[in-house]
């Protein structure tokens, strides 16, 4: 009997970004800029997961990323996990973590911020990680988990 | 604090507080010194404001120092679509230090970091306006002979006060009890208070504004703006709740004063102007002072 189901297929060296709730998927890819990169990526999306009921996956063939980089997707999947791959052997796992800062990723919730009328980057201090609250460093306000949108 | 820029209240440490007013006492005493000779400073409001850029200008002209600038971006290369990163940029190869009005928030923040000179703001959009907190923190320590373990009562609109976050702000650090007086739609909101919760301070609540008058070391009067109201008929209850009159000044403290940022409208009736507790006119009158201060100080000379 066939297999119906559908595989995402494994990479040899890279990360796997794993357990991305579904309605974040193309969030997370936004937030990596993974349109501009050249490596060989898989995207999975609406898979069958335990824990989430539905997930996303990302695997990124060649692609290592330093904790900064990765960990802002912590804002939109905070329970995300990685797998570092090497020669198809799951080599480590991580998980990411709401770093202190934000920049230039999420839009400041003000219409009457200078950010959202001119050309400026966007920078905010995380005030509250379990309840993700974000200080704009420029009007002071702060933009709640509810209100986040990826710029 | 030389080349330190003030863009908010908290750019500054309690200390710094400290000595720009402890500065601002000298200079009410010896108002005329000449020790900005030789420095262009320029007054950047591209919202209007009479007070405040006037007080900046006499500042500035009475310590001998010259200023450039507007006082409404409709006659400027702004009104052409020019950034306000490039007005920044073009005014700090003139200008030893800028003063800056703008209506958006975070406009100040962002001109600090384009600038080469340092910037002074007067007022971000609904944000912050540190100077009026300093002035303020001036009179409250003039008429009180401290600024430690008050009783400061906030009345009308405290939840898009400006001036009166502000003050919260700053005054969290003299171990304060704040007294919140105003109408459900416009009460302090809860960031503020967790702030109190954070410096261990406590404070109370209330909508009627004879409660506890008595206790008040400092009345500090805001407008309540009609425009702040979704439902119009609830304005109209509430809009003759927070008028202070004479007669509900009776059985104050003889120390206690009657601050506000100003313009007044109705808030405060016109019975309360010649009452020892009026203080608003004077406290207008010390924004020379402490303006005087805060540009000395950051330009160096003091």
């Amino acid at each position: 009997m066939k297999d119906k189901r559908l595989l995402v297929s494994a990479i040899k060296n890279g990360t796997v970004i794993d357990h991305i709730p579904s309605e974040v998927l193309f969030k997370v890819v936004s937030i990596l800029k993974l349109d501009t990169l050249d490596t060989m990526i898989t995207i999975g999306n609406s898979l069958e997961s335990g824990k989430l009921g539905k997930k996303g996956i990302i695997k990124l063939s060649e692609v290592f990323f330093h904790d900064d980089e990765i960990n802002k997707i912590a804002l939109v999947a905070p329970c995300a996990k990685l797998n570092i791959i090497r020669n198809y052997e799951v080599a480590d796992k991580r998980v990411v973590a709401i770093p202190d800062e934000i920049v230039g990723i999420v839009k400041c919730v003000n219409p009457k911020c200078i950010t959202n009328n001119e050309a400026v980057t966007t920078r905010f201090t995380v005030v509250s990680k379990a309840e993700v609250k974000l200080k704009c460093h420029y009007c002071e306000k702060i933009t709640n988990q509810s209100n986040i949108q990826i710029t | 604090m030389k080349n330190k820029n003030l863009v908010s209240i908290s750019d500054f440490t309690k200390e710094e507080y400290l000595r720009i007013l402890e500065l601002a006492s000298d200079f009410e005493k010896n108002p005329r010194q000449h020790i900005l000779n030789g420095y262009v400073i320029s007054t950047l409001f591209f919202e209007p404001s009479t007070r405040t850029r006037l007080s900046f200008e006499t500042a500035i002209n009475g310590l001998g120092g010259r200023v450039i600038g507007f006082s409404d971006s409709g006659a400027t290369s702004a009104s052409k679509g020019e950034t306000l990163h490039d007005t920044i940029k073009m005014v700090s190869n003139y200008a030893d230090l800028i003063i800056m009005r703008h209506p958006l928030e975070g406009s100040a923040r962002l001109a600090s970091e384009v600038s080469s000179v340092p910037v002074v703001n007067a007022g971000d959009g609904a944000n912050q306006h540190p100077t009026q907190t300093l002035l303020d923190m001036y009179s409250i320590l003039k008429t009180q002979g401290t600024l430690e373990n008050l009783k400061i009562f906030m009345v009308g609109d405290l939840k898009y006060g400006r001036t009166v976050h502000s003050l919260l702000q700053a005054m969290s650090k003299f171990n304060t009890t704040f007294f919140f007086i105003s109408p459900d739609e416009l009460k302090m909101p809860p960031d503020y208070k967790l702030q109190l919760d954070e410096f261990g301070l406590n404070y109370h609540e209330s909508k009627d504004l004879n409660e506890f008058l008595y206790e008040a070391d400092i009345i500090y009067m805001t407008r309540v703006q009609q425009e702040r109201f979704t439902d119009p008929i609830e304005y109209e209850r509430v809009k003759n709740a927070y008028i202070l009159r004479r007669e509900m000044l009776e059985g104050c403290k003889k120390t206690m004063k009657v601050l506000h940022p100003l313009p007044r409208v109705n808030e405060i009736h016109t019975d309360v102007d010649d009452s020892p507790h009026a203080y608003y006119f004077d406290q207008a009158r010390n924004g020379v002072f402490v303006r005087m201060a805060i540009l000395t100080s950051i330009l160096g000379v003091k």
